[in-house]
């Protein structure tokens, strides 16, 4: 790394290491007698990448640091996060076998490794001797200063300039403006075509694994452990070991400061699946966790409601045809078909069967509530084990639920407010700014003791331990809470063999699916124009899922539209109200 | 906002700040204290684009929390502040004030004097020159506290009288005082600002070792360059000043007319209302009657005897030199709509003749001129005041009932 010497035959500075130690000119490919020694050829614990193909580059640096690629950050950040999956319950294969096949085929796709030329050889690490005088000169290589757009904490003067001056030292094939060798790479943002790292993509691949072997778990529960620390994510350039030495560029790539979104996440994995070529994916069937019918009976239960429901989603499913194997197994080659958000789609399906049964525009929900009331009343002794329990109540319904979802809501808001983002180990862009970080978390930490102490008895406390249900509901409970196990008597009836609801009335969320592609949404969720009902049970499912309602409200238009298919077609006078 | 999902540091903190908020102003300490432990590692990312950074943020925060909190103690205090003082180097000299401050305020005065000397001496480099406005305050607020050990000085010096010797260390230490004082008073005085409390110090300092012409200099620049904000007080001093001094009644005069034309509802103005009276000018005297009516303008007025003994005085010997009723006239055309109301019903009648008599008697003379004596305010009090059997209101009624012609002219 430190050869500095220009080559005899093409005068370049461009050096990599042969198999054999020895040094060679990338551009021209000239092999020199000079060696180099290799120390340590242990470097990765879990060797699951070969070293790069490069050689042996393990010579220690000054500080103890040794030289290091972002992909073996990466990989190390992968192996952990599997490694807490299998502690909450997945099984090892998908550790074992499955991630780390995706992730070997994407290094290798992406040249980072397993290929005959590592990418690195081909793009000339940032020259900062040129750039840092004239910034503008050439578009293809974005200053450090650009890519650097954090400053120094507020008092600090100085810090922007010495930077710049102190990286315009570097030699052209280390940077020493990151940690890592291709730190600065990795930021050039022309390198579209190879699918670049980053952290919200481990969590792609994590759910790209998990769905292959289809464990039980969706990808909104996947992003809520990680929140709730349960899947590391945020600091986990903790767990990196000594010698791998983080700072300046690498911490734009391994520092997070926002929590994953969904979508993000969700796109991401599939635009991964089509460049790693995969093929189908193993199906979900009727028995799997992913499918409707499965995740109905799940939401159901944490919405707190009748498990009668079931059998409408059930019903829906079948009618639309979204419980077909070719419809929810992912076959990557397939562009054109749209995604299946399964937990979504399932939370979706809900909202329409609950549209199907109670209409809720305001009014007719609240009607067949009361109706439901007074036969309860009358018959103050249903019995339990036949003919179901108690007529639901909307109402009730209504108002033990949003108590609870008022009361859990409130809880997350405070725990988001109070989310602690730094962690131990100190992160500094350049040892020059070294001890001014060290002496902030000095005082970060002194004044946290000391307002701690005045916060009262209440500490911190535990982590909660990781569960698939947020809200949970007895049927124990005498207060009568549950309702599980209430029936769906009253507003049912019996119309040529066939159960049917009583409520004759559809209105649908939009007449028109607007274009997915163009303007990100198949439909557009305001506030203003839909019955509050509605809004309250879009809102219950957006928070189980930790996602935003539109998403819901866009299944929900989706769901319909497949459902009310021909009737959409024929000529409609009344726009929005249909006859079923 | 509940349904923000897309979650980041920035928001997180955002989110942190507003609950601190709603527990500052609801006076819940522990919480506030509570979420101020999570925002604090905020001092760790840059934001340099904000507005009010967090170590600001921090600082005022915590130090309402410490003040308040049943559970800190002035110790954990003075630590917190110290760290403060590190944190940002652009207020620094800031948040040394305001520790000051909070020292006095809980009855520190050697550890504020000792701050308030520390912090003199610091330097670094242009940053001393940026801050030039906090350093001269706070050579101004130890001028303030040397003004004080002055004052405790003359003091004990008064109190051992005549007791020569062993007073001249104490008058040494007294002269001391004094020089460390003015040098630092007189220099902020300069600078347009309201600075009350250092005038009234430098002044009596100054009149205390005679330097009557300074002091009125002082004043003067204090009340009148119109580069220093507005500000009733500094006119009030120079009023009180020139009283002390017995200056010549031209110069008073002249700087209480311009207190009533900012502050007509001043206490200063009965006794201007008094002097102005006794004036042989005529213009004087109709000066007086437009002061004292301003006065009685103002509602906190309205039940002071003294006031309307003034207002009393006047009109009656308005009334029976028979000359310049017009005066009364003029003053009253713009009351006649809401003074009777404000001041001259049935209901405060009956109220002021039960709490005070004087008072009363006063109104009563004022409103049997202005209202007649048929209107019910005088009706009533020298109704009352008759069956009383007291003189001065027999007295009362006469004069009235005879000079009734005076109040045809007027209401005319």
């Amino acid at each position: 790394r430190d050869f500095n010497e220009r080559c005899a035959q093409c005068s370049e500075v461009n050096w990599g290491v042969t198999d054999g130690g020895r040094f060679y000119c990338r551009s021209c490919h000239n092999v020199t007698e000079r060696t180099r020694e290799v120390v340590n050829t242990d470097f990765i614990t879990n060797s699951r990448v070969q070293t790069i193909s490069k050689g042996s580059r393990k010579q220690e640096k000054n500080d103890g640091g040794c030289e290091w690629y972002i992909c073996e950050g990466f990989q190390l950040v992968l192996k952990k996060q599997a490694e807490a999956l299998e502690a909450l319950g997945v099984c090892p294969q998908m550790k074992d076998e499955i991630l780390c096949s995706f992730w070997r085929c994407y290094l290798q796709k992406s040249k980072q490794a397993y290929c005959k030329r590592p990418a690195g050889e081909t793009v000339k690490a940032l020259s900062v001797c040129e750039s840092s005088t004239d910034v503008d000169s050439d578009p293809e290589r974005p200053s450090l200063l650009h890519l650097l757009s954090f400053s120094e904490s507020e008092g600090d003067l100085q810090t922007d300039c010495s930077f710049a001056s102190s990286v315009s030292k570097v030699s052209e094939n280390t940077s020493v403006c990151s940690g890592s060798v291709d730190g600065s790479l990795y930021l050039v943002k022309n390198q579209k075509e190879k699918l670049r790292m980053t952290m919200p993509m481990t969590l792609s691949f994590c759910y790209m694994a998990l769905l292959w072997v289809r464990e039980p778990i969706t990808l909104s529960e996947l992003l809520r452990f990680v929140v709730e620390g349960h899947i590391p994510y945020l600091n986990v350039f903790q767990h990196f070991p000594e010698k791998m030495k983080l700072c300046g560029l690498d911490l734009k790539i391994f520092c997070v400061e926002s929590w994953p979104v969904y979508e993000e996440v969700f796109n991401k994995m599939h635009e991964l699946a089509a460049f790693l070529d995969l093929p189908r994916f193993p199906d979900i069937t009727e028995s799997c966790f992913l499918h409707p019918d499965m995740l109905c009976m799940k939401y159901l239960m944490e919405a707190n409601l009748p498990d009668e429901l079931h059998n409408w989603t059930c019903r829906v499913v079948k009618k639309i045809g979204i419980g077909e194997v070719d419809f929810l197994t992912l076959t990557p080659e397939n562009k054109s078909t749209r995604k299946v958000k399964y937990d979504v789609l399932a939370a979706a399906v809900i909202v329409v069967v609950l549209k199907l049964l109670f209409l809720l525009d305001d009014r007719y929900e609240w009607l067949l509530s009361e109706f439901a009331e007074e036969r309860n009343k009358n018959n103050p002794e249903v019995p339990m084990f036949y003919s179901g329990g108690p007529y639901f109540e909307f109402k009730k319904w209504y108002e033990v639920v949003k108590r609870s979802l008022d009361v859990e809501q409130k809880k997350l808001d405070e725990e988001r407010a109070k989310y602690l983002w730094r962690c131990e180990k100190p992160l500094f862009y350049s040892v020059k700014n070294k001890s001014k970080v060290l002496k902030r978390r000095q005082m970060v930490v002194n004044l946290q003791n000391q307002f701690g102490k005045l916060s009262g008895s209440v500490q911190r406390a535990e982590k909660p331990n990781p569960s698939s249900f947020q809200l949970s509901w007895s049927e124990e409970n005498t207060d009568g809470s549950c309702f599980h196990g209430h029936s769906l008597k009253g507003i049912l009836q019996e119309k040529c063999g066939l159960l049917t609801a009583m409520n004759p009335d559809y209105w649908l969320c939009t007449v028109k699916l607007c274009n997915e592609k163009l303007c990100g949404h198949l439909a557009h969720y305001r506030e203003v124009e839909f019955p509050q009902s509605y809004h309250f049970v879009v809102g219950l499912f957006s928070f189980l899922l930790r996602i935003q309602p539109s998403y819901i409200h866009d299944e929900v238009c989706m769901i319909e539209h497949k459902l009310f298919n021909k009737k959409l077609y024929k000529k409609l006078k009344y726009n929005t109200v249909l006859r079923k | 906002s509940s349904h923000e999902h897309k979650l980041n540091f920035k928001r997180s903190k955002e989110a942190c700040l507003s609950y601190i908020q709603d527990a500052l102003l609801q006076k819940q300490w522990k919480r506030a204290a509570e979420f101020l432990t999570c925002y604090v590692e905020s001092l760790e990312k840059d934001y340099s684009r904000e507005h009010i950074g967090p170590s600001e943020m921090i600082w005022r925060i915590g130090t309402e929390i410490l003040w308040h909190h049943s559970q800190s103690s002035m110790k954990e205090f003075n630590c917190f502040m110290e760290q403060m003082k590190t944190l940002g180097v652009k207020r620094y000299l800031k948040v040394c004030l305001e520790h000051v401050f909070h020292l006095l305020c809980n009855g520190q005065i050697d550890e504020a004097y000792q701050n308030l000397s520390l912090a003199e001496s610091w330097r670094f480099g242009e940053q001393t020159a940026i801050q030039d406005k906090e350093m001269k305050l706070i050579q101004a607020y130890r001028g303030l506290l040397d003004y004080y050990s002055w004052s405790k000085q003359k003091n004990i010096l008064l109190e051992n009288g005549e007791d020569g010797f062993s007073d001249l260390a104490v008058e040494q230490e007294m002269h001391s005082y004094f020089r460390k004082a003015a040098v630092n008073l007189k220099e902020i005085i300069k600078i347009p600002g309201v600075w009350d409390v250092f005038v009234k110090c430098y002044v009596d300092l100054l009149e205390f070792y005679g330097d009557h012409n300074e002091a009125h200099q002082v004043l003067n620049e204090y009340a009148y360059n119109s580069k220093f904000p507005a500000n009733p007080n500094a006119h009030v001093y120079l009023c009180q000043f020139l009283k002390r001094q017995g200056e010549s009644k031209k110069s008073l005069i002249s700087a209480l007319k311009i207190l009533h034309d900012i502050v007509p509802s001043h206490e200063l103005m009965i006794d201007f209302n008094t002097m102005l009276q006794k004036s042989k000018k005529r213009k004087k005297r109709r000066l007086g009657l437009e002061v004292i009516f301003a006065a009685l303008d103002y509602a906190g007025w309205k039940e002071n005897a003294k006031a309307w003994s003034c207002l009393a005085r006047q009109v009656k010997q308005i009334v029976i030199s028979d000359k310049h009723l017009n005066w009364i006239k003029q003053e009253w055309n713009s009351r006649k709509d809401w003074w009777p109301a404000f001041h001259f019903s049935r209901y405060l009648a009956k109220r002021n003749w039960q709490e005070n008599k004087s008072l009363s008697y006063e109104k009563a003379l004022v409103a049997g001129i202005l209202l007649g004596k048929d209107c019910k305010y005088f009706k009533y009090v020298s109704h009352q005041g008759c069956k009383a059997q007291l003189k001065r209101f027999r007295m009362l009624k006469k004069f009235v009932n005879r000079h009734n012609p005076a109040y045809l002219r007027i209401s005319g």
